[in-house]
């Protein structure tokens, strides 16, 4: 399948999430003929500190955004119960725009996450582990659960699960639609069935976490990687991707593409090869791009002349001032109004802010409001620099991240296409005074 | 802010509520996933069953009280959650209630279009039912169906790289009473490149019909 003269890319039999499809059977029998659940039992023999350092050693940085190192995370869980238990949670609530790529795994490839919750859990001393998983994913949900049931009957969880004398039980907890619990206390708060309203940190979850309990929360992607990564090994995982960027991941790209797509790749392919090689490039051609969002809604955009050489990792994009995020590459050609797309996102973050901090509450509607009038022009010049400064309010002051999720867009909007939004007031006030 | 934020008004609010016999054999289920003393967590889970229950797929606040007593927790706090999370209907909604996702990436694709065509199509605004009582419509935020946007949800079912003219055979479908096809309505299984899979071939049994095991067959 490999386009001649392009042996960097990615091979299949280095594909983690082989159903990613769907045209495969996504239950039991279908995901073992894929290699699911092969030797789960010997993992697991092979001790916690194994697991933890074949994580540590694969360079896995966590997949929902991010990029904490995982095998880092888990090693702050408590070695020996104080009486509490301890728990794995899995963060499934994708709901950053842009992202949809642990949807597929829950409804293509659901056993790899079952597996993953079982050998994270037992990584990490925990019996028991929860999948909140947003409550718009009816079906996602009803396979999961599908493929959790099976694991129950065929002896792969439950009690001594895989018969390695380990009992672990695995629950569902569907959410019903709020973003904010996509952050890792929220949704804390959310199974424990409150609002979705994150908690101040300290203390953090691996302290007191579910019911006050020793946490660790992980994305989809994360745990569905797991068994593929012990049965491979940490170094074939490390083997793709720049240093401190390693491993396969799932690259959602959307937008102005030829055609829409999700695929994995290996970390640290070039923006310009991901779009080309597996979406048919940028519609129009390449250079009818104007900006790319590359890592989910809540990253800095960047314009064309950084698209064309930025790799897709960590640290790649952090140096050109956005980030990886989750991953979801948005797409917008010539023909985009940019200030538009930007203000729409900021109608997100003010319908999502959980209202709990005031620069949120208050400076999510203050900046919606503002985007809403840079869209029509309708402002002086020097209220660019006040839009500026309203974000910079809002960044770094609240507890959780959506403030500055809230802010990085414009932020990258006014650093890019500054004379953009000027035209447009210009223009305007042209009208006005006419 | 949405009216199916606000509870309604009094005058449609029924003066009773309780789980019929299999829903209540569904609760207990529900509960026994948390640790004991914790049965607080099974608020969100069984206000998805009470609003499924309801006729006009929605919460009263009865039934709000219901699940208070039910859990052993303040009603308060039951309606704290209830009208904190989008997905609980405080207001009855029309038989297909049809959420288009307008967020940036839908957009990109042409959202905008599956808004005037269900406005078009149904004579109604945003927010409006029906009527009769078939149709409410209602714009929210990202779906996560992103790869194949523009997408729209109707109760359960995603329905996705819609234009205008799939939305409007899916509008008429449901009109007639009939089920259309759910998931992606441009001739591909998921989010697969449109011609088809690029990688993963051998695993695709390329241009292969879909199998049994497909998504949209599920039942939670």
């Amino acid at each position: 399948m490999q386009a001649k003269g392009t042996p960097d890319m990615l091979q299949d039999k280095d594909r983690i999430f082989t159903n990613l499809y769907g045209f495969q059977d996504f239950g039991l029998k279908g995901a073992q003929s894929r290699g699911n659940w092969d030797g789960t039992k010997a993992l697991i023999e092979k001790g916690r500190d194994w697991i933890i350092d074949e994580m540590k050693a694969s360079g896995m940085r966590g997949r929902g955004g991010a990029g904490f190192p995982t095998g880092l995370k888990w090693s702050f869980m408590p070695k020996e119960s104080d009486g509490r238990p301890s728990y794995l949670v899995v963060n499934a609530d994708e709901g950053e725009p842009g992202t949809c790529k642990d949807r597929e795994i829950m409804r293509n490839d659901p056993h790899t996450l079952v597996e993953g919750c079982l050998l994270a859990s037992f990584a990490m001393n925990a019996h028991a582990a929860y999948i909140y998983i947003r409550g718009e994913f009816y079906h996602e949900a009803s396979n999961l659960q599908r493929a959790i049931d099976e694991a129950y009957d065929a002896g792969l969880i439950g009690k001594n699960a895989c018969g390695s004398g380990w009992d672990f039980d695995l629950y569902l907890h569907l959410g019903a639609g709020a973003y904010i619990c996509g952050e890792e206390t929220a949704l804390i708060e959310s199974i424990e069935g409150k609002k979705g309203q994150p908690r101040l940190k300290p203390p953090f979850p691996a302290n007191a976490g579910l019911y006050g309990c020793p946490t660790t929360v992980n994305n989809v992607e994360s745990i569905a990687a797991v068994p593929t990564i012990l049965r491979r090994g940490g170094s074939w995982f490390s083997s793709f991707g720049r240093e401190n960027n390693h491993g396969t991941k799932l690259f959602a790209i959307s937008g102005h593409v030829e055609k829409p797509c999700t695929v994995e790749e290996a970390m640290s392919i070039p923006l310009k090869e991901l779009i080309e090689k597996h979406c048919g490039g940028v519609r129009g051609g390449w250079d009818n791009l104007l900006a790319v969002i590359p890592g989910g809604s809540s990253v800095p955009l960047m314009p064309k002349d950084v698209c064309d050489d930025v790799l897709m990792d960590f640290d790649g994009l952090r140096e050109v001032g956005s980030g990886l995020g989750t991953a979801a590459v948005i797409v917008m050609d010539k023909s985009t109004d940019i200030v538009y797309a930007i203000a729409r996102l900021s109608e997100f973050y003010k319908h999502e802010s959980c209202g709990q901090c005031t620069p949120c509450r208050e400076g999510t509607g203050w900046m919606m409001r503002m985007m809403a009038r840079m869209v029509r022009g309708e402002a002086t010049l020097d209220e660019i620099d006040l839009l500026w400064d309203v974000t910079k309010q809002v960044e770094g002051h609240t507890i959780c991240a959506l403030g500055d999720a809230a802010a990085w867009p414009i932020q990258g909007l006014i650093r890019h296409f500054r004379p953009e939004m000027e035209r447009r007031i210009k223009e305007y006030r042209a009208r006005i005074a006419a | 802010m949405s009216h199916l934020r606000r509870p309604a008004p009094k005058e449609l609010q029924p003066t009773s509520f309780a789980f019929t016999p299999e829903n209540q054999e569904k609760a207990k289920k529900i509960i026994a996933k948390y640790p004991e003393g914790r049965q607080q967590s099974a608020v969100m889970p069984l206000l998805d069953l009470a609003q499924r229950q309801t006729e006009g797929n929605w919460v009263p606040t009865v039934a709000m009280d219901y699940i208070a007593d039910m859990l052993e927790m303040p009603a308060i706090r039951v309606y704290e959650v209830a009208t904190f999370y989008t997905m609980y209907n405080l207001a009855p909604v029309g038989k297909n209630f049809i959420q288009v996702c307008t967020t940036t990436p839908c957009w990109l694709r042409g959202s905008a279009d599956v808004v005037d065509t269900c406005k078009k199509e149904l004579g109604i605004g945003v927010g409006e039912t029906t009527e009769d009582g078939q149709f409410t419509m209602i714009e929210v935020e990202c779906l996560g169906a992103c790869v194949n946007a523009p997408m729209m949800q109707i109760n359960d079912d995603y329905y996705e790289d819609l234009t205008a003219e799939s939305t409007k055979a899916i509008l008429d479908a449901l009109k007639k009473g009939e089920k259309p096809k759910t998931g992606p309505q441009s001739g591909r299984k998921g989010c697969e490149p449109i011609d088809g899979p690029k990688v993963l071939k051998a695993f695709c049994g390329c241009g292969a019909a879909p199998q049994d095991a497909d998504a949209s067959e599920g039942d939670a």
